[in-house]
């Protein structure tokens, strides 16, 4: 009989704890990078398939002249950050809906973050090391606008 | 009584014709999700015929069923004038209030669905336990903070302008239409649901109220309006027309300005 009851108007649920709102700043990464996005993608969509020869003009020459300007480096790399991390968090949220089991939910999760982190990794390191002519390789393999 | 006597005697028959098949009446089906905890293991579909009227309610047919048919329906009805919120259900995959659905709204040439409400345990046919509901309702302390008393012998003052800031919040009825048609809380219940963030709007943007930022604390909570994802569910299942999302994009506006 030693129950003890609370005092009325305790909140059932224990105050949130100190530290970085993680929900919150989810939830403004999200409104933000879409915005960024918007212009991001469309800017790069106008570049490579309505400029000059439009979707034509697109080869590894292509690829390799705007990789050469640490402008389209930059461009390229920030819209991968944004996009990968803005669609991660967006499948996290969809297993958070609909993921019922906890195993499946931190599997699902995990195999999100390795998913995004890998891409980010890869594609940041192709970007900044992009060498269209490597040096000291057969002629063969080399792309024809490289003068040996 | 003479009189009742006398009609009666005139044309029982011609009365029972039209009591139960009234002239532009026509016969619906309507197929009811039933659950009956001490018979079945799992809820399951059954189907009724009911003669009504196009002006006739949802709620009418289900009277009629459980009056004429089948007297083991069951269902929560109070006032049955779209005030109470005891009837919201699932009608035709959309929440409404039973006392609010015209036959006629619906397509009754086809078989008309009705349900529970999803996200609440389902205790008996259209009944479900509200209680976590009500639960998450009592956590953002529905109720005016005030530190002080209100002038001597006189209502606390407000003037039109600050009343308008929160009236569309102030129709709330509890029906929860809105927290079960929501998809994060169907499957998250602790997630506190759209009538509970609205009852929250309700006090946080009264002027005459100090507790805002107790609600918007709680409401800042893992499981607080970060999780809305502005499906809109909620503001097209409210009967009583209030913009719900818009009221907890206001929530989150008020955690982003008033404070970090």
């Amino acid at each position: 009989m030693s129950a003890t009851l609370d005092a009325p108007r305790t909140a059932l649920r224990p105050a949130r704890k100190r530290g970085v709102n993680w929900e919150k700043w989810g939830w403004i990464y999200m409104r933000v990078s879409g915005v960024v996005l918007v212009v991001l993608i469309f800017g790069h969509l106008f570049m490579n398939l309505i400029v000059g020869d439009g979707v034509s003009a697109i080869d590894f020459a292509f690829v390799g002249g705007k990789w050469a300007d640490p402008f389209w480096q930059w461009w390229d790399v920030v819209m991968l950050w944004l996009a990968l991390i803005h669609g991660g968090n967006g499948m996290r949220t969809l297993v958070n809906d609909y993921a019922r089991g906890p195993r499946i939910r931190a599997a699902l999760k995990l195999s999100i973050l390795a998913a995004v982190a890998i891409l980010i990794l890869l594609g940041t390191l192709v970007v900044f090391t992009f060498e269209p002519c490597p040096v000291g390789q057969p002629a063969d393999l080399l792309p024809s606008f490289c003068t040996a | 009584m003479s009189t009742v006597t006398v009609e009666a005697a005139q044309g029982p028959a011609l009365g029972d014709d039209l009591e139960a098949a009234p002239p532009g009446s026509f016969l619906v089906t309507l197929i009811i999700r039933r659950y009956i905890p001490e018979i079945d293991d799992e809820p399951r579909w059954q189907d009724f015929d009911v003669r009504v009227l196009p002006t006739d309610r949802i709620l009418d047919a289900l009277h009629k069923i459980k009056w004429e048919q089948d007297g083991s329906l069951t269902f929560r009805r109070s006032c049955a004038h779209g005030i109470c919120g005891s009837d919201a259900m699932r009608i035709n995959g959309r929440n409404r209030l039973a006392c609010k659905t015209l036959i006629k709204d619906l397509d009754p040439s086809k078989p008309i669905y009705v349900e529970a409400i999803k996200g609440l345990p389902l205790e008996k046919d259209l009944v479900v336990d509200m209680e976590p509901f009500f639960e998450s309702y009592r956590q953002i302390q529905p109720f005016l903070i005030a530190s002080s008393a209100p002038p001597e012998g006189r209502e606390r003052i407000q003037n039109a302008v600050a009343r308008e800031r929160f009236d569309d919040t102030t129709k709330c009825i509890l029906c929860a239409a809105c927290t079960s048609s929501c998809p994060v809380f169907w499957t998250d219940g602790q997630y506190f649901g759209p009538a509970a963030i609205v009852n929250a709007h309700r006090f946080i943007f009264d002027d005459r109220d100090e507790g805002s930022k107790v609600r918007l604390d709680i409401l800042n909570d893992k499981e607080g309006v970060w999780r809305c994802r502005t499906t809109f569910n909620c503001s097209e299942a409210c009967p009583r027309g209030i913009e719900v999302t818009k009221a907890i994009q206001e929530v989150k506006q008020a955690l982003l300005t008033h404070r970090s």
